[in-house]
């Protein structure tokens, strides 16, 4: 039923549209055309998506169900799936990629929340440290990561930490070369370079807390922890449960931490991951199809992880 | 203009830009074939990169005269960066069918180009018409690019490993520059001597990352007598007394006598580089390693100098060899396929020109003298030619590798599905490389388990 208001009625206080007295008219072409400056705007970002987002995600799912050999593709049904799941590397790279996850989840998801908090409570000097906080994030990665992986984690005692931990009395770690320091290592050189964008999001988050709650929790006698785990956290729940997804999400695509500090693999294998064995099956194995498979079956559970989210966020709200 | 009706036709003109920008970035329509005039294009890729002045003016020169040679034939010649160094770009430019008509593989690369459907037969072209020296380049070079009785690619280099070493550090070191460990027990001691001198220097240097620590093992356990699978390619053959061996010797300079320095995880550029800035004394690879510390690395060429691979008790019992060639790609028209095979015969394959020009490069800051590539078979007539040219225009002192040469080692192959075996073969170089208490039966049982899955996933 066509819906037509009345000339002058517009409800008061709200801008009047160009268009808010013409009639609403049902045919799909007639709302074409009168949308058209928000569809054809809408283009070019659903042609991005499409061609480089949507368009590489479907094709991959496809071809994790082929396999192409002497140039002829095949469909294989679930073959690559049973040959990636069989790949001696499989297990181990899913097992040291969510440990690396649950370790950022603890280093690199905590570090950067306290030290908005911090900066949040300075009165001085405020926007040099957040600059200061900010730089790494503006060094290329690769370039963060090879700083790491020559001064900072040189297993001799001229390394960066190593003269550190000497001075201090405490014993020198072996680092990249050690299989258990390989995780903890990739977490520190990869909170150091992220943390920056997340204390800025942290940062705008806090400041939309309003003050008096703060100071209610004061004249109550709160102090700075129970300020924090009453005001601060409840405050920015939503903000938080967003980075620890997103931080998620992307700690599961870890690549260019175990490429350039551990050289791929890692001493034993210790800093494997999904994302790598990926490159490995795609790039050196001549095996772009169980690359494929194993792409699908991150994909599933990222998306899982992304379902969990959005159910909690909901509740939530 | 009113307002929506700007907004619409910036909204149309955003479209209409992105559209173009789209079609700009699709890929180029083939203009390579025959041209009106009758003249025949083909396009060849590893063009040096600007970086590499000399190289980069050699190859246009070489295209220019042999264009002037022969007019019908035009040569479009592509960089690709570091395709030529780097297999997953070639491996990327593969898969979105983005090669040249001429394009460059390693030998190791065949499986996957016949994978990719983008390789063309050419064995019915490639004669003694096309290429003046083919009947002298050495028939088991050919059959590595063989398949199914069908050529695929022409072999335009050949190596094999041998141990390179530092004279300098050796003299300091009170070695015998001139007599180079030949067994294992003889590296062990040499590379005590040479890691005593101090300064991070370390004695004997190996890889352990990248898919490059495998590459060595293999190498490694040729010189036991050793095989990475057995005779039917089916299951792992190393687990056994020649594999443990290798990582024991290896085990005793890391940990025994610490005289392999601190660092390790080390793959092709980081060994290299040490080995660049005299801090290696001894490593195994192909003669043309020195030829990267000099102009990838600034290192010297009179400091390096090599002698075959060690064996066990004695001479090795083997060492690995490799190579690159040249593919063609499908669906070239027979005249494009002559005038590529007759580019590379002129390029690559013919004594005094090209990659043999050894007049031009003696001034230039390229070793002349070094044996390699050995393209061309035992007594045949391209061999002498081009073995007289190199020593009458030796600009590094031939005596730095009159070992090696004098010595030859059998060469093998690399095993089928080479880099996924290396890559399971890094854990065990790593293993062994960076955890003093590393059990070497569990190593290689771990590795042996994970080789044989490995195969049998790939039926």
């Amino acid at each position: 039923m066509a819906i037509t208001t009345v000339p002058g009625t517009t409800r008061p206080g709200r801008p009047s549209s160009p268009y808010a007295e013409r009639p609403r008219r049902t045919s799909l072409g007639r709302k074409v055309r009168d949308n058209l400056t928000g569809h054809a705007f809408l283009i070019g970002a659903v042609l991005c998506f499409a061609l480089f987002s949507w368009y590489p995600m479907i094709r991959g799912v496809v071809m994790s169900f082929q396999r192409t050999r002497r140039g002829v593709t095949t469909w294989v049904g679930w073959d690559n799936y049973t040959r990636i799941i069989d790949d001696p590397s499989f297990w181990t790279a899913w097992k040291n990629t969510f440990y690396f996850t649950v370790l950022a989840l603890v280093l690199g998801y905590a570090v950067p929340f306290f030290v908005a908090i911090l900066l949040n409570e300075l009165r001085h000097a405020k926007g040099y440290l957040r600059v200061l906080v900010y730089l790494p994030v503006m060094l290329p990665p690769a370039s963060a990561l090879f700083l790491f992986k020559f001064y900072a984690y040189d297993p001799s005692e001229a390394g960066l930490f190593n003269a550190i931990l000497k001075a201090l009395h405490l014993p020198t770690s072996q680092w990249m070369q050690s299989p258990g320091m390989t995780m903890p290592a990739m977490v520190i050189a990869s909170t150091w370079m992220n943390m920056g964008g997340a204390v800025l999001i942290y940062l705008a988050a806090l400041q939309n807390i309003p003050g008096e709650l703060y100071e209610a929790a004061e004249l109550d006698g709160a102090g700075i922890w129970r300020r924090i785990w009453n005001v601060t956290i409840p405050q920015t729940r939503l903000i938080l449960a967003l980075m620890a997804m997103m931080q998620i999400v992307a700690t599961m695509q870890l690549f260019i931490e175990p490429l350039i500090l551990a050289n791929g693999a890692g001493a034993e294998d210790s800093a494997t991951s999904v994302a790598y064995l990926i490159y490995q099956h795609g790039f050196f194995q001549n095996d772009l199809n169980g690359a494929a498979a194993l792409g699908v079956i991150m994909l599933v559970v990222l998306a899982g992880f992304s379902a969990v989210y959005l159910r909690l966020t909901a509740k939530q709200d | 203009m009113s307002v929506p009706q700007y907004r619409k036709a910036a909204a149309l003109a955003l479209v209409a830009g992105l559209g173009i920008s789209l079609t700009a970035c699709s890929t180029k329509s083939d203009d390579t074939s025959n041209d009106a005039g009758g003249k025949v294009t083909i396009t060849v890729d590893c063009q040096p990169v600007g970086a590499q002045k000399e190289l980069l003016q050699n190859w246009n020169d070489d295209v220019a005269e042999f264009q002037r040679q022969n007019p019908d034939i035009i040569i479009k010649s592509v960089s690709v960066g570091e395709q030529c160094n780097n297999p997953p770009d070639f491996t990327a430019r593969l898969s979105g069918g983005t090669v040249t008509d001429v394009f460059y593989g390693y030998m190791t690369d065949l499986q996957q180009v016949l994978d990719s459907g983008q390789a063309m037969d050419i064995t019915e072209f490639a004669n003694k018409d096309t290429i003046s020296t083919w009947d002298s380049v050495d028939p088991a070079l050919k059959e590595v690019f063989t398949d199914g009785g069908k050529l695929y690619a022409v072999p335009v280099k050949n190596y094999s490993m041998g141990l390179v070493y530092n004279k300098v550090l050796f003299q300091r070191a009170g070695l015998d520059v001139n007599n180079p460990p030949k067994t294992w027990p003889e590296v062990r001691e040499a590379a005590k001597k040479i890691a005593a001198l101090g300064d991070g220097i370390a004695g004997y240097a190996e890889y352990s990352a990248g898919n490059t620590g495998g590459w060595h093992f293999t190498s490694l356990l040729y010189s036991q007598g050793g095989q990475v699978l057995t005779e039917d390619g089916k299951k792992a053959d190393f687990n056994n007394p020649m594999g443990k061996q290798v990582l024991q010797n290896l085990k005793d300079m890391r940990y025994g006598d610490n005289s392999m320095g601190s660092r390790q995880l080390l793959q092709w550029g980081d060994l290299l580089t040490n080995a660049a800035a005299g801090k290696v004394g001894m490593f195994i690879g192909a003669p043309d390693t020195t030829q990267a510390i000099v102009s990838q690395f600034q290192g010297k060429f009179q400091d390096w100098a090599m002698g075959p691979l060690p064996g066990q008790d004695g001479p090795a019992k083997g060492t690995l060899g490799g190579g690159e060639g040249y593919f063609f790609k499908k669906g070239l028209t027979p005249e494009q396929v002559k005038a590529g095979l007759k580019w590379i015969a002129y390029q690559k394959l013919t004594p005094g020109k090209g990659q043999f020009d050894y007049v031009r490069a003696k001034p230039q800051n390229y070793p002349v003298g070094l044996p390699q590539p050995l393209l061309f078979a035992n007594g045949s007539e391209a061999q002498k030619q081009e073995f007289e040219l190199r020593k009458a225009n030796a600009n590094v002192d031939t005596a730095n590798f009159a070992l090696f040469e004098a010595n030859p080692i059998p060469i093998k192959g690399e095993p089928r599905n080479a880099q996924a075996i290396y890559a399971v073969l890094d854990a065990a170089m790593s293993g062994v490389l960076t955890n003093p208490n590393a059990n070497l039966d569990a190593l290689l049982k771990t590795a042996e388990q994970k080789v044989d899955q490995l195969l049998a996933a790939e039926g």
